[in-house]
């Protein structure tokens, strides 16, 4: 055989394939089946493909991740306590936790739930429930062009899966915590999960993902979200991974008329990330607002990518990133608006703004709108610079020290992104914890 | 307090400051008037240590320090205080966060305890109270949005809580309607002590009614071409410039 660069995942699939196999269904075996045909007719992607110009995945693809073949048992894990202490934001939070890719029923709990809600883990759920969920897996995320997706779908052992039912308003916000926990060999987790709201239900979920520090280690997570009539989701996603990581993640939307999508995305972690948030807004007066910031130094990649598919008429879609890059960290924008010919009124906004603290940090920003209707309003727009001096000048004739100002202006410069987060322990967190290299010192 | 001996100053290659000589003592209030362009702005910048300037010739002595030693910080911390022209926007940072910031880093440059927040507050109130200003003012962020008026206020809030011992206010009146003005006045009379002092920006008179100038200076193509008393500049609003030959030369 010859080997490539996908053969260690063909390999580690057959061993999935012969220990757990006899246990999945049928048509779960095809459809992991037919995302290992199609990520290794495609294999990984190179910079020739325009899609991953910036975005070098060599040195992910040459080296080999292993995926557990079994959960952790517990008390036989290692700093997974630790780092599941440390992402926990709210203890009355609904929290399903996942270590290496797989679920950790002793750092979960799911408190008491209303009709009509379910929160549980995919591995569960398809020994439970397999059929019901065959409908919803891989109904977003197509295989065609995505060979990562196609190797999430051949790969996936466990996930979240949260269904609301019409009408429920979810008071307590659900975190997802994904943990990749050091192991002999270099981890690779699989996440897949699924989000179903009901017509006019109203949910917070929250998805953090963390590592054991300076751990290298390769998460390809996708998630496939439908919302129903008048639905509405907020999604925060912190990635806070090890410096050594690889975070490569999809989340497909698919949004029917009314329904409100607000993504809100911070990366701080990782030596490689990318995070693409794909929507379809699939019925009229959907309003899809997508807000990120991220903050790298070092050697650091954050690619950031937004796909918007503006089906139908009178649609709204918000864009605003924000970078914050220093020493040699490359930042990556690229969002695509694509108008279709029904979806007139469309006002779709999209704005991407990078500071830059050194001359070495790189910011590449690629807008793609492709619009077919003649009545709308689009807009974009992106800025690259440096901390204003003039104000940089201002603090520091009122006596505020260099570093200080520096701090303060930005922090002022990400504020907007960080108070647009409507969980007040994760904005609290967001300003003392992940913001610390750059955040403020009470006063 | 202030000794400023031939300072000389340039931007981008042009020569901005031609030789300015001032001398300011503890107590007095100095207003520097003259025509647009002829160095004004610039000489308050560069007492407050802004780099775009490079000091070419000269020495300032301020409280017993070489001013253009020390960092832009350390002249604020040491009681040096400019009130801008054009008060910079800073999006994203509150007034309230800003004001205490300045105050506990002064105060931490002075080795003296942080203010405490219900002392910081209290302090505002009577300050904002005074200046007729809105307290809802202090959640936005620094000048954003603020009109003319509400931002050269703003600077007269600072100074007002960061008690400086040298204050240099730049053009402060302008942009004032006439109560605002009245109230800035009153704003700077009430920290005039014999251990404070002021430089006063202005191209009129009217401010100086209020606040009464020991000397008034003219300064024109970055040379002080003339002093005198108060009266001077009653002079000045009535003649105008037409005394330097040519316009914005020194005679
Ligand atoms: N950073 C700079 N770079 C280049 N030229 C400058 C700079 N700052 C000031 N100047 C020039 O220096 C001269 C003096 O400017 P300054 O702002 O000090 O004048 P001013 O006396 O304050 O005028 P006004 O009464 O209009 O406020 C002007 O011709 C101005 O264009
Ligand atoms: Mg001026």
């Amino acid at each position: 055989m010859i080997v490539t660069e996908t053969t260690s995942y063909q390999e580690q699939f057959e061993r999935f394939e012969q220990e757990l196999g006899a246990d999945k269904p049928q048509w779960l075996r095809d459809l992991q089946r037919r995302g290992l045909a199609r990520f290794r007719e495609l294999g990984f992607p190179t910079t020739k493909l325009e899609d991953w110009r910036f975005t070098n995945v060599a040195s992910l693809a040459k080296q080999d991740f292993i995926a557990p073949l079994t959960p952790r048992v517990p008390g036989q894990v290692h700093d997974a306590g630790e780092l599941a202490a440390q992402a926990l934001l709210d203890d009355s939070f609904h929290r399903l936790v996942f270590i290496n890719g797989r679920f950790a029923a002793e750092f979960s709990r799911i408190g008491e739930l209303p009709e009509g809600v379910q929160v549980n883990h995919l591995e569960q759920v398809l020994r439970t429930q397999a059929d019901q969920i065959g409908e919803q897996l891989g109904q977003q995320a197509s295989l065609e062009n995505a060979s990562l997706t196609a190797l999430n779908t051949a790969m996936f052992q466990d996930g979240a899966v949260i269904s609301v039912a019409a009408g429920v308003q979810l008071e307590t916000p659900i975190h997802l915590v994904f943990i990749t926990e050091r192991d002999e060999q270099a981890v690779a987790s699989f996440p897949r999960s699924l989000i179903k709201l009901g017509k006019g239900s109203n949910v917070q979920v929250l998805e953090t993902h963390v590592g054991s520090p300076g751990a290298t280690y390769f998460t390809n997570s996708v998630l496939e979200i439908e919302l129903d009539d008048e639905a509405e989701l907020d999604h925060y996603k912190l990635q806070s991974d090890s410096i050594a990581a690889h975070h490569i993640a999809a989340t497909h939307v698919h949004q029917r008329g009314q329904s409100i999508y607000r993504n809100h995305y911070f990366a701080f972690g990782g030596a490689l990330s990318r995070n693409e948030i794909a929507c379809t807004l699939d019925g009229e007066q959907v309003q899809t607002i997508l807000n990120g910031l991220y903050m790298i130094s070092g050697d650091q990649l954050a690619d950031c990518r937004t796909r918007i598919e503006h089906a139908k008429p009178n649609c709204e879609s918000h864009e605003m990133y924000k970078g914050i890059l220093d020493n040699h960290a490359r930042g990556v924008f690229n969002g695509r608006i694509h108008v279709h010919p029904d979806a007139q009124k469309t006002d779709a906004k999209q704005s991407n703004q990078a500071i830059l603290l050194s001359d070495d940090a790189v910011i590449d920003t690629k807008p793609e709108l492709e619009i077919y209707a003649d009545d709308v309003r689009c807009t974009h727009g992106a800025t690259v610079g440096e901390l204003d001096d003039t104000a940089l000048f201002y603090l520091r004739s009122r006596g505020i020290p260099e570093p200080l100002a520096h701090k303060m202006l930005i922090f002022a410069f990400a504020n907007d992104v960080v108070q647009g987060a409507k969980i007040e322990p994760l904005k609290k967190y967001l300003e003392a914890v992940l913001l610390a290299d750059h955040g403020l010192p009470q006063v | 307090m202030l000794e400023i001996i031939d300072l000389h100053a340039r931007a981008e290659g042009t020569e901005i400051l031609r030789g300015i000589n001032l001398t300011v003592k503890a107590g007095e209030v100095h207003a520097i008037m003259g025509p647009n362009g002829s160095g004004k702005s610039t000489l308050a910048h560069v007492l407050a240590g802004r780099e775009d300037y490079e000091v070419t010739q000269g020495k300032v002595t301020y409280d017993g320090h070489d001013l253009l030693e020390l960092d832009i910080e350390e002249r604020a911390a040491l009681g040096l205080f400019m009130a801008y022209q054009y008060p910079v926007e800073i999006p994203g940072i509150s007034n309230k966060y800003f004001l205490k910031a300045a105050i506990n880093a002064i105060r931490k440059y002075k080795e003296q305890p942080l203010i405490k927040t219900s002392e910081f507050l209290d302090l505002l109130k009577t300050n904002l109270a005074k200046l007729g200003m809105d307290k809802s003012m202090m959640e936005r962020s620094v000048n954003e949005g603020f009109s003319g008026g509400e931002k050269k206020r703003n600077e007269v809030l600072q100074m007002a809580m960061l008690q400086p011992k040298l204050a240099v206010l730049d053009e402060t009146d302008s942009g004032l309607d006439i109560d605002a003005l009245k109230i800035v006045a009153d704003g700077v009379n009430a920290l005039r002590s014999p251990d404070r002092a002021f430089v006063v920006v202005t191209h009129y008179q009217r401010l100086l009614d209020y606040i009464v100038p020991d000397f008034v200076h003219v300064l024109a193509g970055g040379r002080i071409v003339r002093s005198g008393d108060k009266t001077l500049a009653t002079v000045l609003e009535a003649e105008g410039y037409a005394f330097l030959e040519p316009a914005g030369t020194p005679a």
